[in-house]
């Protein structure tokens, strides 16, 4: 058995069952990484040692019966979630020698679900395989921004793997993990997934915990799996999932058990359910003809499957990516000051006085599109300008919030292309800042909105690149997205289609 | 609107940016080109409309003050570039 080619859900069902071992599976895992992952560049660190030490523990916990869903398996994380004793770089010359003291709550979860619970601790304990490349503290749409290294599309090496999760992205196509975690600010997850095949939820603001997530917009930042197909993340959101006091923005919410959507399908397929098409996206100018096609055949899918399709409006559309290229570059330059070269990370040594001395830390540890940010987001709050700008936007994004409530009243979700074009070349977009903000246009809305959408594969380019839909759902929603992939994913059956190395 | 090289330094220095002449100019360019993109948004009326503040839709989150033990100047500088036994160090400030 090639163990690589095990999904998530049926990794847990062989390990429960004594079929195979974590150890086995970890270690296909990371001699697949050393095998390939030169080529493709997922991964900024492997954490080899220690990852095949937690499988033999996981191992030893099957054995006694005193496992959970996730106990033995590997799990990617993206380079800005915060790891205790493992660097966490975002991908930064900023932080390239920072060792978190501290694990954030995702990765707590991973290591260990019930900890409070001291009379039966049962540990979770997922095998922490390595941290994945991205676009510097996120921001990008290519993972080309990385300080470290350019990760390549799993499918074809000439083209990027979309951004800024890419290397999340990059490792499950390329079968180097069970699963991944990635953030999302403005598409980070679910562009990525399109351009390497693979499932990419973005969940509802304040669903799950953003502690030991390093901030780069904290009002559009959300963690959310990366997957091989809806069923596992679906057995991703289960864990992830939750208030945190930790994070006053996590929601105070009962976390549903989101496998129940895949037997809704099962039950009703997907009757009763309506489909949302903005009237707005479909005049939209400069999408690629391979992409319109297969958003036209997605749409006949769903409905074959039950969906009604409706025309629905959001008014707002055009200002989605003008107001958002304001608001997170506003965010972004507050919380990137806390890189002074003082408390953690890089710091320049080269001069005596304090003002000289954190402008060469900063000028030196930031790349060009982090600096490019947190000057427009300086710009945009300093004196005079501030109601012009943030304050404008900020307005906008209450009509784009509204938008999306009233277009719920009348669809459970809405489908959309997820990039208005599939994976360029590498270096393609590089000097055009502009024209790779554009591409954004379908994914920001959900940031924006604070709702949760899901990318799932849909068909392919005549390069043979993957192409995948998008959905969004009212908030909290997240089970009719899930109900949706799945039933997608299942009439289409590209689900075994993962590129050969 | 166009930025000029001047405004992109007075920028550079209020983020304590250290930027050169030629990034200046890139930057001047770069930015008025995306600003004259963003400048759309005066198109909106937005007369009356309240300002997005966030989107947690979350009113006040209180907890209960509870004392937790410091994790202690070990594991608190633990990533300091410069550090004097348990303080940061920085550059002399008073000259």
């Amino acid at each position: 058995m090639d163990l690589h080619t095990l999904t998530l859900a049926k990794a847990k069902e062989f390990l429960a069952q004594g079929k195979i071992s974590s150890a086995e599976l970890t270690s296909a895992m990371l001699d697949r990484i050393d095998r390939y992952d030169d080529k493709i560049g997922a991964f900024i660190t492997v954490n080899k040692e220690e990852a095949m030490a937690q499988a033999k523990v996981a191992d030893d916990q099957i054995a006694a019966g005193n496992h959970k869903p996730f106990t033995g398996i590997p799990i990617a994380l993206q380079d800005i979630l915060c790891t205790k004793g493992i660097k966490t770089t975002c991908g930064s010359n900023i932080l390239d020698n920072f060792v978190p003291q501290y694990d954030g709550t995702i990765v707590s979860k991973l290591k260990e679900h019930d900890a409070t619970v001291v009379t039966k601790l049962k540990q979770e304990n997922a095998v922490l395989l390595g941290k994945t490349n991205l676009d510097e503290f996120a921001m990008g749409s290519s993972t080309e921004n990385s300080a470290f290294k350019i990760t390549r599309n799993p499918w074809s090496y000439d083209y990027v793997p979309g951004g800024s999760s890419g290397g999340s992205a990059a490792a499950v196509a390329a079968q180097f993990c069970s699963g991944a975690l990635g953030t999302d600010t403005g598409g980070s997850i679910r562009q990525p997934a399109s351009h390497c095949g693979v499932v990419g939820l973005k969940p509802t603001y304040g669903r799950v915990s953003r502690f030991g997530l390093v901030s780069y917009a904290s009002s559009l930042d959300q963690i959310g799996p990366i997957t091989r197909d809806v069923t596992d993340a679906a057995m991703m959101m289960n864990l992830i999932c939750g208030n945190d006091p930790m994070d006053s923005t996590s929601a105070k919410r009962n976390v549903p058990d989101f496998t129940q959507a895949l037997t809704q399908f099962e039950a009703h397929s997907l009757r009763g359910m309506k489909a949302g098409i903005p009237r707005e996206y479909l005049d939209m100018e400069g999408i690629h003809p391979e992409v319109a096609a297969i958003f036209d055949q997605a749409r006949k899918v769903l409905t074959d499957l039950g969906v009604e399709i409706v025309d629905i409006s959001l008014p707002h559309t055009e200002y989605v990516v003008a107001a958002y290229y304001i608001i997170a570059p506003c965010e972004a330059s507050s919380n990137l000051a806390r890189f002074d070269g003082v408390k953690y990370g890089f710091r320049d040594k080269s001069t005596d006085d304090l003002m000289e001395m954190y402008k060469k830390t900063k000028s030196k540890g930031f790349g060009p599109e982090v600096q490019r940010r947190i000057i427009i987001g300086t710009y945009a709050l300093s004196a005079g300008y501030y109601d012009a700008y943030y304050g404008r936007a900020s307005q906008v994004r209450t009509l784009i919030m509204e938008d999306f409530s009233k277009a719920f009243e009348q669809c459970d979700f809405i489908l959309s292309p997820v990039a208005p074009s599939p994976a360029f070349k590498i270096g393609e977009n590089a000097d055009d800042p502009l024209t790779m903000y554009l591409s954004d246009v379908f994914t920001l809305s959900a940031n924006m909105a604070g709702v949760p959408g899901i990318s799932v594969p849909a068909g392919f380019s005549s390069a043979g690149l993957p192409i995948g839909i998008q959905m969004m759902a009212n908030r909290f929603d997240e089970i009719s997205l899930l109900r949706a992939g799945f039933g997608f994913e299942n009439a289409i059956d590209l689900k075994t289609k993962l590129p050969a190395l | 609107m166009k930025i000029s090289t001047d405004e992109v330094e007075k920028m550079a220095h209020l983020a304590m940016l250290d930027i050169d002449d030629q990034l200046k100019e890139t930057l001047s360019e770069q930015l008025s080109y995306i600003l004259d993109y963003i400048d759309k948004l005066t198109d909106v009326d937005v007369e009356g409309v309240t300002p997005a503040s966030g989107a947690a839709f979350t009113s006040n989150v209180l907890r209960e003050d509870h004392l937790k033990v410091s994790p202690g100047p070990e594991v608190t500088l633990a990533n300091a570039p410069e550090r004097d036994e348990d303080f940061y160090t920085v550059p002399r400030i008073v000259k």
